[in-house]
């Protein structure tokens, strides 16, 4: 099992997270009722105490090795110092602007991608987004310089294995100046920045 | 007529009779839920906005600044103003009703409410007339930056939340004065005897001591677990403290020399490093004191409602010690989408030791229903229900939280509304809120002498309201999240509309629900009455004589 992109992930994780909200209010309930009774409550299952916490501390560690081992994007990220970007651009934001930002990013399907973004004076964001608004990844923007007054970069490799077309807008706040005064416009918006081809229907090349 | 009568003059209330800890407990808690309902009208306009271009506010609410000024004031207003004034004021009264001791300080006391409310009102003041709105996370160097914000919002943003934070410091020094004070009970033991108590050392050697088959290292510890539980929570609220008003000095440093003319070079300060300063401070409150004060009053209130000794008391003695050391280490998950931050912090701190936290809070949760188990048949009075409410609150949001702290998840989720709707809303409003609501009517007849409360029909309204609609706007606000909806971000153009629409229905039926329980209140005390607890009191005793065994007489089916 491997979530190829966020989208089946994110799908995923609304499946689960709702069967376990609709379990743990029922089970509440459940007690709240047999609380009230005087007749015995019948047990639906016995779980001893330390099955109980065995079962918390597997969910705990378990979910970290489940998603590492499913999640691409886990070991990439941690490992990307090491990997070779098929393309790399970088960039700089200052006073909510982008500066120096290609005008279109077009990417073959499956190639990895590092992002170098540098911030010359705010936290800001580099999130890129799916045209219904959803999320395709993201990091923050530290802004610093490194013991010789060099702009620090903060770096995001991805691979993309899905056609798309992704907006680009900062994921942080940094203040009213990211919107137009009427609050109507997101300065930071660029649409249409990054444009993945060559992929087949279902993901992959 | 009989309405009148009651809004003049209450049930029964007789703010007369009240003693000095009582009318100093329900000082804070009036102020507490004044500022509850300027946050939930806070929060519904935030939603409103959301909902897109038909929403029905005046048109400068979709202005920029005036928006990000209020989502500055919505979380110091409701977790300074509001929590901790109900917090602080439910434990200065609980820890000299359960130690059988006097308050410190009936003074110093009257001194926290009064500070915490004076700087509430000046943060938000700094917000409202300066539209000052760095957000609650002071991003360094947001705060300082004068091209954005006005320097005298800063100043007054910075003066009113050290105010909160001295207020806080007098709250630690007169409940660890309170604890350590060698009268009545405590009369003969040494402040070692306290500190171990304190720390749960004794629950620890206890469960030692019974593994090796020795006999218990104490059968009687010297302090009561809801005490061991304000004990160990007040540590985390001191270090919270220094690290905020840590931030606030540095933050007004900045903004004065600005203001005389001469601007220091804010690159001086590493934003990353800032970061995880300001994070392992503010974490201390969302993953530290408030889980382990949050566990503590589960095991009172379920010992209180069950008159009954708690289920595995030596196992939940360890787990909050437990629980206090994983608070320090956690702070990390908040930094999973920074990608200067070593991997080795995100995975230690950031993923592993904050998988702790469902260990230890879903301890508290197996203890609690335990201990409720064992003592049925009981009767659902409005304690019992919000204690339940509480316990699914938590129950829903701590896992929503562990699913994020993880670098796959946080890639998708960060800084969406997932985090701060599906966790922290359902946390505060349902999980918190509902746990503090159990306690006041558990603490009702107490602190105002068994005053008939006006209506339990408006009660339970409350009651389904607040919980349908907590649960449902951080539902529908985290499913936003999903859908890639930021949390920090304007939307005036109906982008999420589908789920702010749902999630504003929400909010609404929480602001309604407020409304109810300041109705029923105010209808139970009387104006009179309310004016009544805020003058001085003629008995000036700071105890309360209440055996804890006589409230679980009313909760016995």
């Amino acid at each position: 099992m491997t979530f190829a992109s966020s989208i089946e992930l994110l799908k995923f994780h609304n499946t689960a997270y709702t069967i376990y909200a609709l379990m743990i209010i029922s089970i509440i309930a459940w007690f709240g009722y047999n609380l009230t009774r005087k007749e015995k409550a019948k047990s639906v299952v016995r779980i001893p105490f330390y099955t109980y916490i065995g079962f918390l501390v597997a969910m705990g560690v378990g979910h970290h090795i489940f998603t590492y081992n499913t999640i691409p994007w886990v070991s990439e990220d941690i490992m990307r110092h090491e990997i070779k970007a098929d393309a790399e651009y970088t960039f700089e934001i200052a006073k909510h602007k982008w500066i120096g930002l290609p005008k279109k990013i077009t990417v073959q399907c499956g190639q990895k991608i590092r992002f170098n973004v540098r911030s010359r004076d705010l936290v800001y964001g580099f999130g890129l987004f799916r045209q219904d608004g959803s999320l395709v990844t993201q990091m923050q923007v530290n802004p610093g310089t490194d013991v010789n007054g060099i702009l620090e970069s903060n770096d995001l490799l991805w691979t993309f294995n899905h056609n798309g077309v992704f907006n680009l807008t900062s994921t942080e706040y940094s203040g009213p100046e990211q919107y137009s005064e009427d609050g109507k416009k997101d300065l930071m918006l660029v649409k249409n920045f990054v444009e993945v081809v060559g992929c087949q229907e279902g993901g992959a090349k | 007529m009989s309405l009148m009568n009651n809004l003049i003059n209450g049930t029964d209330f007789d703010a007369d009779s009240l003693n000095a800890l009582q009318k100093v407990t329900l000082r804070a808690v009036v102020m507490s839920f004044l500022f509850f309902g300027l946050v939930a009208i806070e929060g519904m306009i935030m939603r409103l906005v959301s909902t897109g271009p038909a929403n029905p506010l005046p048109e400068m609410f979709n202005h920029p600044a005036h928006y990000f000024s209020i989502m500055t004031a919505h979380p110091i207003v409701g977790i300074f103003g509001s929590t901790y004034q109900l917090v602080f004021a439910a434990f200065m009264f609980l820890v000299p009703f359960l130690t059988k001791k006097p308050l410190y300080s009936i003074k110093l006391a009257n001194a926290v409410w009064l500070l915490i409310t004076i700087g509430t009102a000046l943060a938000w003041l700094a917000a409202f007339v300066w539209a000052y709105g760095p957000l609650y996370t002071l991003y360094w160097p947001l705060p300082a930056d004068t091209e954005q914000f006005k320097v005298v919002g800063g100043i007054v943003f910075i003066v009113g939340v050290a105010l909160i934070m001295i207020g806080t410091l007098g709250f630690i020094y007169n409940i660890y004065a309170t604890i350590f004070q060698r009268v009545g009970v405590h009369k003969n033991k040494t402040t070692k005897e306290l500190l171990i108590s304190g720390f749960g050392i004794d629950g620890m050697l206890n469960l030692w001591h019974k593994l090796t088959g020795k006999p218990p290292y104490s059968k009687e510890p010297a302090l009561a677990l809801p005490v061991v539980a304000i004990f160990r929570g007040t540590v985390d609220t001191f270090l919270d403290a220094l690290v905020i008003l840590g931030a606030g000095i540095l933050v007004l440093v900045y903004l004065i020399f600005d203001a005389s003319g001469h601007p220091l070079n804010v690159a001086a300060i590493d934003a990353l490093l800032y970061k995880n300063f300001f994070w392992w401070g503010l974490d201390l409150v969302a993953d530290g004191l408030v889980l382990i004060y949050v566990a503590g009053s589960w095991y009172l209130l379920a010992t209180l409602i069950t008159g009954q000794k708690l289920f595995m008391e030596n196992v939940a003695r360890a787990a909050l010690m437990l629980e206090l050391l994983v608070s320090w280490m956690v702070w990390s998950h908040h930094l999973l989408a920074d990608q200067g931050q070593p991997e080795m912090m995100k995975l230690i701190s950031g993923e592993m030791v904050t998988a702790f936290e469902l260990l230890t809070q879903g301890l508290a949760l197996f203890i609690t229903l335990v201990t409720l188990w064992k003592a049925r048949p009981l009767k659902m009075t409005p304690a019992l229900a919000y204690l339940l409410g509480g316990l699914i609150g938590f129950g829903l949001a701590v896992p929503a939280a562990i699913i994020q702290a993880d670098m796959g998840m946080n890639r998708i989720l960060h800084n969406t509304q997932w985090i701060i709707m599906a966790h922290v809303h359902i946390a505060l409003i349902v999980g918190l809120y509902m746990t503090l609501y159990s306690a006041l009517y558990v603490l009702w007849p107490i602190v105002t002498n068994n005053t008939t409360l006006y209506s339990k029909k408006l009660t339970w309204i409350h009651y389904w309201l607040y919980l349908i609609g907590g649960v449902g706007m951080g539902a529908f606000g985290g499913m936003a999240g999903l859908d890639g909806m930021l949390r920090r971000h304007l939307y005036i153009n109906g982008e999420f509309n589908t789920w702010m629409i749902l999630a504003a229905i929400a909010g609404s039926m929480i602001l309604i629900a407020w409304v109810i329980f300041l109705l029923n209140i105010v209808l139970s005390v009387g104006i009179k009455g309310l004016i009544g607890i805020f003058m001085p009191a003629k008995d000036p005793t700071a105890s309360y004589g209440i055996e804890p065994e006589a409230v679980a007489e009313e909760h016995k089916a």
